[in-house]
């Protein structure tokens, strides 16, 4: 097995930005907070992203809440800076309209309702401006390491997808189409789609509504200038994720069902030609001691049919459960290596207690550093 | 309260929700096995594009049409489908509009999708509206088709939105089939024969959501059914050793010595490491114990089902199902 070596990895002056990813409730957050820590105790200065608005990750930093702006984290001890932060999609979509609109269009812009749905409750726009603030921190240039988790998404693919989505309603093609039929881009569609058009307008408008079209569609035209700077900045961020700077590491919990999130999204980035770094396996459960569990089972019946040593008989049950745990495990990480050989990996030993502070964070990172 | 409910029995529509990571879709077809044991005919929906049920069950992804996955002991039977919200869009839009080819061809332009994506509500009407379909649907003998309907739904912290139809028909068309549609969705969801059921693991995450969950569902009038905690293992030490076996206080001496009247061979590592795995162990039973007091909060019919060593499969699924009819499932 090819070892991930996580003190490395933060050390290099060369990394800059790193994307903790992996479907929802394998601890992706924690990961991304102890990395922080990890990385701020031998030097780095870094800020933490994160998305989960879960008050406990700031408790955990010792901070009363976490909001759009980083906030630095004062520990004695480290050579480095930690700063966290946690994203508010609301005002990071305002903060654009403002940037990219004169003050009447912004407001225009902020007004509309169609507005109100899409910086609130697409599916897309979380991971867009995940994405953008991101950049804004690269750009900031106060950081030389920028730990981001990901939106706990369906599916770990879609901060790759969601951007695009929402891009392509932004662009407004359609919108155009569908609010000015009578208009060039009308009469273009009409020819491609012939005969289906008036159904089409017709389905679409009954379906959704004249009234949330009308405003999709004044929302586009107050839009139509700004897009371009949008997607420039999503061009330039996507482009930011595969520069060398960049790693991914993809956060599992060694189950079958995220496993196999983790083991698409190893293709997915490899596909796009994305730097993976490589895979921490999440809440494992390594046999501390090296006692072979049939016998440790059989000692324990016979203990418990004598009934002289009722503690001894339980610290055997508590192994044999463990190593049936522990060979589960390995053999799901080993069949994740047989088909992804090249993808470095470690295991982080569990802890049995939830993380509640700083001394907690800073565990989990020595147990990502292996130690 | 331990154990299912007669009014759960009553429930036809079975929606189960949970944290990522609880092992919500396993459990719901755990609970569809149990549902159909005895000769009742089950469908198992999947909402999220996942084809999670398709993996459970070790088998090539469903299409979108409703397919025996399994059968239960007494001659049930569990179907199951994977609604695409697409799909359900046209078939639904072909009973009101002679669409042909212009279903094709909306299809192909990306117009549902762009329907779906500028009205984000319109998405999760569709689903639920496929489903109340199903939970409505007469079979022959003017009986119901499906004695009941169980929803892998979306995890806890968006499915009160996608419960919550009212709400995601307010971007919606004011007038028109889709409207008319949703109130009998309305209608079925807030009623007794829906129970919106959540998967928790004794942990403090899970636990806390599964609250959060329970007073979002109560305030937005959905009807909370149980909670099912899963993957609980059995604790191995008398609960009096337990408490000082978490604070780090074994008697390495009375293990040693046990040991030894077992028979087995063992060095300084081995003993230090069985030590500390017991406190771990410990540690972890303390934890799980504080989470089970939390979750009387939620003052549901609680069903617990063992950790599965050996990993989820089919065979488990009929293993979490008798369990379930042995709690009182049907």
């Amino acid at each position: 097995m090819n070892r991930l070596d996580v003190d490395e990895l933060l050390d290099n002056p060369e990394t800059r930005v790193l994307v903790c990813c992996g479907s929802g409730g394998v601890g992706k957050t924690t990961t991304a907070a102890a990395l922080g820590v990890r990385a701020a105790e031998r030097g780095r200065r870094v800020v933490v992203l994160t998305i989960d608005p879960a008050r406990r990750l700031a408790q955990s930093l010792g901070l009363r809440e976490l909001d759009n702006q980083p906030r630095r984290v004062d520990v004695e001890g480290f050579k480095g800076e930690l700063h966290a932060m946690m994203l508010d999609m609301r005002r990071t979509f305002d903060d654009m309209v403002w940037q990219h609109a004169g003050r009447e269009r912004a407001e225009q812009i902020l007004a509309n309702p169609f507005y109100q749905t899409i910086s609130t409750s697409f599916s897309g726009t979380q991971e867009y401006m995940a994405m953008e603030k991101l950049g804004q921190l690269v750009e900031r240039d106060e950081w030389d390491l920028v730990v981001v988790d990901t939106p706990p998404s369906r599916s770990a693919l879609d901060f790759l997808d969601a951007p695009q989505r929402l891009s392509t309603v932004l662009d407004g093609k359609l919108i155009r189409v569908l609010s000015a039929p009578a208009r060039a881009g009308g009469r273009g569609i009409r020819k491609v789609v012939g005969a289906g058009f008036g159904v089409f307008t017709k389905v679409v408008s009954t379906v959704v509504g004249g009234q949330l079209l009308h405003d999709a569609s004044m929302f586009v035209q107050a839009f139509d200038g700004m897009f371009g700077g949008f997607r420039q900045r999503a061009q330039a961020t996507y482009e930011l994720l595969r520069s060398p700077g960049t790693g991914f590491l993809v956060v599992a919990a060694a189950e079958p069902d995220a496993l196999r999130e983790a083991s698409y999204f190893v293709e997915r980035l490899s596909a796009e030609k994305m730097p993976l770094t490589g895979l921490v396996a999440n809440r494992t459960h390594p046999v501390l001691a090296p006692l072979p569990a049939p016998g440790a089972l059989a000692a324990a019946d016979r203990l418990e049919r004598s009934g002289d040593a009722p503690l001894a008989a339980a610290v055997l049950r508590v192994h044999a459960d463990r190593v049936a745990v522990a060979d589960r495990e390995k053999r799901l990480l080993a069949r994740f290596t047989r088909a992804h050989p090249g993808v470095p990996l470690i295991g982080v030993p569990a802890l049995p207690t939830d993380v509640h502070d700083l001394d907690g964070l800073h565990e989990i990172g020595r147990r990502l550093a292996g130690e | 309260m331990n154990g299912w409910t007669d009014e759960l029995t009553r429930a036809r529509l079975h929606v189960v929700t949970g944290k990522g990571g609880t092992g919500k879709t396993t459990v719901a077809a755990a609970l569809a096995v149990a549902l159909a044991t005895g000769g009742r005919r089950v469908l198992l929906v999947e909402v999220e594009n996942r084809q999670g049920i398709a993996q459970l069950f070790d088998r090539p992804p469903l299409p979108y049409a409703e397919e025996r996955i399994a059968s239960a002991p007494g001659g049930g039977e569990v179907r199951a489908l994977a609604i695409d919200p697409e799909a359900a869009l046209l078939e639904y839009l072909d009973m009101f509009y002679n669409l042909g080819f212009a279903g094709r061809t909306l299809r192909k332009m990306g117009a549902i999708e762009f329907a779906t994506t500028i009205a984000p509500g319109l998405r999760d009407v569709l689903l639920t509206g496929k489903v109340k379909e199903c939970v409505r649907r007469a079979g022959k003998n003017g009986r119901h088709e499906y004695d009941a309907v169980v929803l892998d739904a979306p995890p806890t912290g968006r499915v009160v939105r996608f419960l919550d139809v009212t709400r995601g028909m307010a971007d919606l068309a004011k007038v028109g089939p889709i409207k008319g549609q949703s109130e009998g969705v309305v209608n079925l969801l807030h009623s007794g024969d829906t129970a919106v059921h959540l998967v928790a693991l004794l942990e403090e995450m899970p636990v806390r959501e599964t609250l959060d969950a329970v007073a979002e569902l109560d305030a937005a009038d959905l009807r909370p059914g149980a909670v099912f905690v899963n993957r609980v293992s059995p604790p191995r030490l008398p609960a009096r050793s337990t408490v000082s076996a978490a604070e780090g206080r074994i008697d390495a001496g009375r293990v040693r010595a046990g040991l030894e009247a077992a028979g087995l061979d063992f060095d300084e590592d081995v003993l230090d490491g069985l030590i500390e795995q017991t406190v771990e162990h410990a540690l972890r039973v303390r934890m799980e114990e504080r989470a089970k007091e939390k979750l009387t909060e939620a003052d549901l019919p609680t069903l617990e089902l063992p950790d599965l060593s050996d990993g989820v499969d089919v065979a488990a699924v009929y293993d979490l199902a008798e369990v379930l009819v042995a709690r009182g499932v049907r």
